[in-house]
């Protein structure tokens, strides 16, 4: 309280994701496990912002443990997509210094200064909360926010905080940030700090960053980026901060597109977007060029054995004893676990443990862990060989339509949701580079479609740079609620 | 030269909005490349017993809870089969991205502790300053097969 400004965020609200540990706040991961569960330190990166000033709002919505893509399993209730959700907002076409288009919708200047609109968070993110809703459409007939993060992206793209912080281990980031119209930021991983990070899977978790704008997304990455002690997986190299001042020379960039991230079930929307921004490149001088990933479609399989492996890991701490859940059950440990951790665990979760624990049988460990263990390395050696024959950044999709009904989302069961939604989002985990999505512009049903750019290791400047550049060529229109 | 460079930009929006046309860039692959594995190219579909069951209920510490979650564990595998087929002769397993670095030590000094009020504030039992666990080493009771599941049903 001296007076000083602390750094940009001084004073900002944001929020994070509830698998972030806050002090003396409940941290649930949407899980009846944790749904008491008071942690009593911060986690680093959400240090990191309060040390720089930023004010927490509240802990956002998630699907349980963060397995899912919808963010529909939580004990909370599933959260709606503000676009085309019945509340009523206007659409403002950033009228900034860059552009010299004066088309302008509905007459609004867009600023920073977006309304805090408490009543409209905790309103979007309760399917059960029927107060103030505008809609005429029937329930079970909204969009999805896409998971696992999609408390933050709703909480972002409504305008109720500034930024808020998601995790990305198969895109959990990225696809929310995809269907609500925002920026997603997928940094790379060791860059930045999981301690108190509620992790998922060890090798592939990061913290995702959520933002309306790409300049946003940098300034806190530079906040939270850097080396930290109690996390030995973050790298010790110093950060240098980005500056994205300077505008980009586009010319001088190579984009690669992988034909290999078509997929079946791609809209033709999102293939015209893709392609749209493709022509917009190679018309501002860039050269385009498409390559090859060839393990690109083995790699969502391979993805799911990891995953299923190392969380199998990862939850055997959850046992009722030193904290979290636990039943009355006392005739032995074994009973004790068993009854905690099926009533505390939903059924996604409860399966992947299952599954995890069927693929490390020592009959199974050779051809299900040690084989994707191998493919891992083969699809991290894709991105390599782009890297190496030149490629500056990738374009591809970041989700395969715009966000799905809820009605039909829930028609299939979360495993095989995620086998399909994850598709052109979990290579970049499996090996590690920074990814960003960012919105192009509405569909047909008037919902966000957006691209993915994925860079090398560390190389976030070049990879933000050149989504910078698409941002302002495609002017994405901002959602503004009305109060 | 500035100038032109925002004028190209506001014609460009201009025709990436009205786009609308079918033909895609030439860059862009126009159809799937992906084609899904045929099934007899996989492994046979594996079916799990009542041993396999027990085995990782035991292992895991969490139920199947109902005949679902069999399959459920089924499809699961099915779809990790086709990493299978996938020929990684001579490859090393990748545990870990940054496997090209060497993990780094700390020098052996305590920089935390005495905290244990707060490591203990979550735990639902306690007494005195430990953590309370029944009694160990007791196996878990077995329980009806959920692979005859349906059966049980129609007898109810």
């Amino acid at each position: 309280m001296s007076g000083n400004v602390r750094s940009l965020l001084d004073g900002i609200p944001v929020a994070v994701k509830d698998n972030y540990c806050t002090r003396n706040i409940e941290t649930t991961c949407s899980s009846r496990m944790l749904e008491s569960f008071k942690p009593p330190y911060n986690a680093t990166v959400v240090q990191k912002l309060q040390d720089a000033g930023a004010v927490l709002l509240g802990k956002c919505n998630m699907d349980e443990f963060a397995m899912g893509s919808g963010t529909v399993d939580s004990i909370h209730g599933p959260t709606k997509n503000i676009w085309q959700s019945g509340e009523k907002y206007t659409l403002l076409r950033n009228v900034g210094e860059r552009a010299t288009s004066v088309e302008q919708v509905q007459g609004c200047n867009s600023t920073h200064g977006s309304k805090m609109v408490y009543q409209e968070l905790h309103h979007l993110s309760s399917h059960s909360n029927k107060e103030g809703s505008s809609s005429p459409s029937e329930e079970g007939d909204w969009f999805i926010a896409g998971g696992s993060s999609g408390g933050s992206a709703v909480a972002v793209a409504s305008g109720a905080v500034f930024a808020a912080l998601g995790s990305d281990t198969g895109g959990s980031t990225r696809n929310p940030a995809a269907y609500c119209g925002v920026v997603g930021l997928k940094p790379s991983y060791g860059l930045l700090s999981r301690h108190g990070l509620i992790p998922l899977v060890n090798s592939m978790d990061v913290p995702g960053i959520l933002t309306r704008t790409v300049d946003d997304a940098a300034t806190l990455l530079n906040i939270l980026a850097g080396h930290d002690l109690l996390d030995s997986t973050t790298v010790q190299d110093s950060f240098i901060p980005l500056d994205l001042s300077q505008d980009i020379d586009i010319s001088r960039i190579r984009i690669g597109i992988p034909k290999e991230y078509n997929c079946p079930g791609m809209s033709d929307e999102v293939m015209e977007t893709w392609s749209g921004v493709a022509d917009i490149l190679e018309r501002a001088g860039a050269e385009v060029v498409q390559v090859s990933m060839p393990h690109t479609p083995s790699s969502i399989a391979c993805y799911s054995v990891l995953n299923q492996c190392e969380v199998a890991s990862n939850m055997a701490r959850y046992d009722g004893i030193e904290f979290g859940l636990r039943t009355a059950e006392n005739r032995s440990t074994e009973e004790l676990y068993a009854s905690t951790r099926s009533q505390g665990f939903n059924e996604t979760v409860r399966g992947r443990i299952l599954a995890g624990n069927y693929f490390l049988l020592q009959r199974n460990y050779p051809h299900y862990f040690l084989q994707a263990l191998k493919v891992r390395r083969l699809i991290a050696q894709d991105f390599t060989h782009a890297w190496s024959s030149g490629i500056d950044v990738l374009l591809t999709p970041t989700t395969l339509t715009d966000a799905p009904r809820y009605s039909q989302f829930i028609s299939r069961d979360n495993r095989e949701q995620c086998a399909s939604q994850d598709y052109c989002t979990q290579p970049a985990n499996m090996a590690g580079c920074p990814a960003v999505t960012l919105p192009i512009k509405l569909s047909k049903q008037g919902l966000p479609l957006s691209l993915q750019l994925m860079g090398q290791s560390y190389r976030e400047d070049v990879l933000l740079a050149v989504a910078k550049w698409i941002e302002t060529a495609v002017d994405f229109p901002r959602l503004q609620l009305e109060t | 030269m500035h100038r032109l460079w925002k004028h190209n930009i506001f014609l460009e929006k201009f025709w990436f909005l009205q786009q609308n046309a079918r033909s895609l860039n030439s860059k862009i692959p126009p159809t799937p490349i992906v084609k899904p594995i045929e099934e007899n190219k996989l492994p046979p579909r594996t079916k799990i017993d009542q041993k396999t069951i027990d085995l990782l209920e035991r292992l895991s510490l969490v139920d199947f809870a109902n005949k679902k979650g069999i399959e459920r564990l089924e499809d699961a595998i099915r779809f990790a089969d086709q990493i299978r087929v996938i020929d990684t002769t001579g490859v090393e397993p990748m545990i870990s991205v940054l496997e090209d670095r060497t993990l780094y030590l700390h020098d052996d000094i305590v920089t935390d502790g005495n905290c244990r009020k707060e490591v203990m504030s979550n735990a639902a039992l306690t007494e005195e300053s430990y953590f309370v666990a029944p009694q160990g080493n007791i196996p878990l009771i077995p329980r009806d097969s959920l692979l005859t599941e349906d059966e049980n049903l129609d007898q109810k």
